[in-house]
């Protein structure tokens, strides 16, 4: 091949490459917005949660209104929200169990093990984070933060890749093995805009759960924020997370 | 929405979650990347390192290493084929894996590897062999007929011209893309790395020094199976090897080993050292879950053993017969051993709960799409075409039918 001929097929070649590439920025789109009502404003709201640990009692209810509100399998490896609980032993040491992942819940209260000196429950979901590593890594801009700071997957989009399920610091992601798209908690994202309250929050028998907007005035979640010490989980990875928790315990990861 | 999953499925996750020990995040039973994601960055960490070994020769003019030049290109480019394809097959939505080329959303280190892949593939590889074997597909297209001079026509793009002004600047054209290969061929498995090295989440993969050890890792990996294939070619077709060559391949697999071993070293000593809250659980790990394919199988046998056989390869002086086998061994046992290494790190770092208090378990499919089986396809796949591209475009043709002058 000599130069002349070497020219023209870099002429033929660059601008198809060209092309390709102006097409691409015409293909970009955002995930599409979740459906919400006509007169919903989105700019209006900043979603949280506080938690309570205090005042869970483990009951798991939230947990199953949540699995039949929201239509998450029932197999024990999928979870939108879960309950932990914890056990401080006599010698400092703490064992952990979800309790949610139990067949029934027992109909006796196991014996008393007079080694625990204290013993509370977690509930976890996905902590709707600010700064959200799901966000950054999804090739394809399936998982999305709304303006009201919803974090949401567009499963008409998602590509299974799984990759934000990995960069979740919390295990609060699965696969949804119906649609095979990744799935979490959405605040019940269609409830809330409606002006409802998330299943979870609704059913919990002692308000351990408060749900609100951390934009809003006389909101019960920002008297919570204010009145509480308020802890996150894993604060040192700059996710700043919108699920705030009172009275957490150092232990809980 | 039970019964919603299939048994399966159901059957895999009931194992994993009974072999839990300690405490895990509930939806951690689930290995999110399987076996493919080992294979994956297995298969282009062989095509980085093959190309950078080929590009001795040009850039660097390392004539020692000529006879494998074209090997391994061609090596390169049966792998660079078939990488892509774990990635494709592991998504839950292969038909919409075009959309990380449509709308991808530049933060993410997955989305941009799609253009990485890509750039190589098009940009450099396929240009490199074409230059390369431009002036003998032209000679194959006159001397052959029928389909074949049609396919040979068609690959050498119908140029014809083999003046010596045409070959010039052939041998130009290539030397340059070369030189834009290198970094190219760097950031295509830097950027593997970055994948995992990026995932703060996980203690296991997020390291500044992952890229680079992937990169490390890529080029022993490739000049390992250049070596191993170049052996294999010579005692099937009863050829005899340059064992200029092989000594001059052997020291650069020494060199890169050393300096794969130095970083990763340097990794482990530094968490150590550092003794960050995860370091409970890493150590756990390690001596139970990974004891045998990270201790074992990678360090051991894919790395220790194989340094100390180049080593002696190079101190003392085995007559050529021994010298092949233990080539042909140590090349063997650091394509095993990087295999590990890649499995340690993909499923390694899957097997210990983000909540620092637990160990998972992975248990392999045999059959299915995310199977053993699918695995080894996966891997003998880049062979089957090697070996149709090389009836397709001999490597040594040029020496037996070239006219003498064309050299
Ligand atoms: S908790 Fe996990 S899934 Fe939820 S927003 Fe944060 S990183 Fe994303
Ligand atoms: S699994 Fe879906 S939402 Fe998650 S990163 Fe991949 S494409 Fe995005």
């Amino acid at each position: 091949m000599n130069k002349r001929e070497f020219l023209k097929d870099a002429i033929l070649f660059f601008p198809a490459a060209a092309t390709l590439q102006a097409l691409a920025p015409a293909a970009e789109g955002k995930a599409e917005p979740a459906k919400t009502p006509a007169d919903y404003d989105a700019t209006k709201h900043w979603y949280g949660m506080g938690i309570d640990v205090d005042k869970c009692i483990g009951c798991n209810r939230c947990v199953e209104a949540c699995k039949a509100e929201n239509d998450v399998p029932d197999e024990p490896f999928f979870f939108r929200t879960w309950i932990e609980r914890y056990q401080i032993h006599e010698n400092g040491e703490t064992r952990v169990e979800c309790i949610s992942t139990r067949a029934a819940l027992p109909e006796q209260a196991p014996p008393e093990d007079p080694t625990v000196v204290r013993t509370f429950f977690v509930p976890k979901l996905c902590n709707q984070c600010a700064h959200p590593p799901c966000v950054q890594v999804c090739p394809v801009g399936a998982t999305f933060q709304t303006q009201d700071g919803v974090v949401l997957v567009d499963e008409k989009r998602c590509i299974g890749c799984r990759y934000c399920i990995q960069a979740c610091p919390y295990g609060a992601r699965y696969l949804n093995p119906r649609t095979k798209t990744a799935d979490k908690c959405t605040f019940c994202y269609h409830r809330v805009t409606e002006g409802l309250l998330p299943a979870c929050v609704e059913v919990c028998p002692t308000e351990a759960r408060i749900f609100g907007d951390l934009k809003g005035k006389a909101d019960r979640l920002v008297r919570f924020h204010r009145v509480n010490q308020i802890s996150v989980l894993k604060p040192d990875l700059n996710t700043e997370p919108k699920v705030l928790y009172a009275q957490l315990d150092g232990e809980v990861r | 929405m039970s019964g919603a999953i299939p048994d399966s499925l159901n059957e895999q996750l009931s194992h994993q979650l009974s072999q839990v020990v300690g405490f895990i995040y509930p939806n951690e039973v689930e290995t999110q990347w399987a076996i493919l994601i080992v294979v994956y960055p297995y298969l282009t960490g062989i095509v980085a390192g093959a190309f950078i070994l080929a590009s001795l020769v040009k850039v660097f003019n390392v004539v020692e290493v000529q006879p494998i030049y074209r090997l391994a290109l061609l090596t390169a480019l049966s792998f660079m084929l078939v990488a892509g394809m774990p990635l494709q097959l592991h998504l839950g939505h292969p038909e919409r894996a075009y959309e990380i080329f449509f709308t991808p959303q530049p933060t993410s280190a997955m989305a941009m590897f799609g253009f990485v892949y890509l750039w190589y593939l098009l940009g450099i590889l396929l240009i490199e062999i074409w230059f390369e074997y431009r002036h003998q597909l032209v000679l194959m297209a006159q001397q052959s007929r029928g389909l074949l001079r049609g396919i040979y026509g068609a690959l050498s793009l119908y140029s014809k011209d083999v003046s010596p002004e045409a070959l010039a600047f052939d041998h130009k054209a290539s030397k340059l893309i070369t030189i834009v290969g290198i970094p190219s061929a760097f950031l295509l498995h830097g950027y593997v790395g970055f994948i995992f090295g990026s995932v703060k989440a996980n203690p296991w993969w997020g390291s500044v020094l992952m890229p680079i050890v992937f990169l490390m890792s890529a080029i022993v990996s490739g000049i390992a199976m250049v070596m191993f294939l170049y052996i294999l070619l010579s005692l099937v077709r009863n050829e005899k090897l340059d064992m200029r060559c092989l000594d001059k391949i052997g020291l650069f697999l020494l060199v890169a080993i050393i300096v794969d071993f130095t970083l990763e070293a340097l990794d482990y000593i530094h968490r150590l050292y550092q003794s960050e809250e995860s370091i409970g659980i890493l150590t756990q790990l390690v001596s139970s879950k990974l004891f045998l394919s990270l201790v074992v199988v990678q360090l051991l046998l894919g790395m220790l053993l194989p340094l100390l056989i180049l080593v002696l390869v190079r101190s003392v002086r085995f007559n050529e017969e021994l010298r092949k086998l233990l080539y042909f061994t140590t090349s063997l046992l650091i394509l095993v051993g990087i295999f590990s290494m890649r499995w340690n790190v993909v499923i390694g770092g899957q097997l210990y709960s983000k909540s620092l208090r637990g160990l998972m378990a992975y248990k392999m499919e045999i059959t299915g799409i995310e199977s053993l089986l699918t695995a080894l396809a996966l891997l003998a796949l880049p062979f089957i075409i090697l070996t149709v591209l090389f009836r397709l475009l001999p490597p040594r043709w040029m020496e037996s039918h070239a006219p003498a002058a064309a050299n």
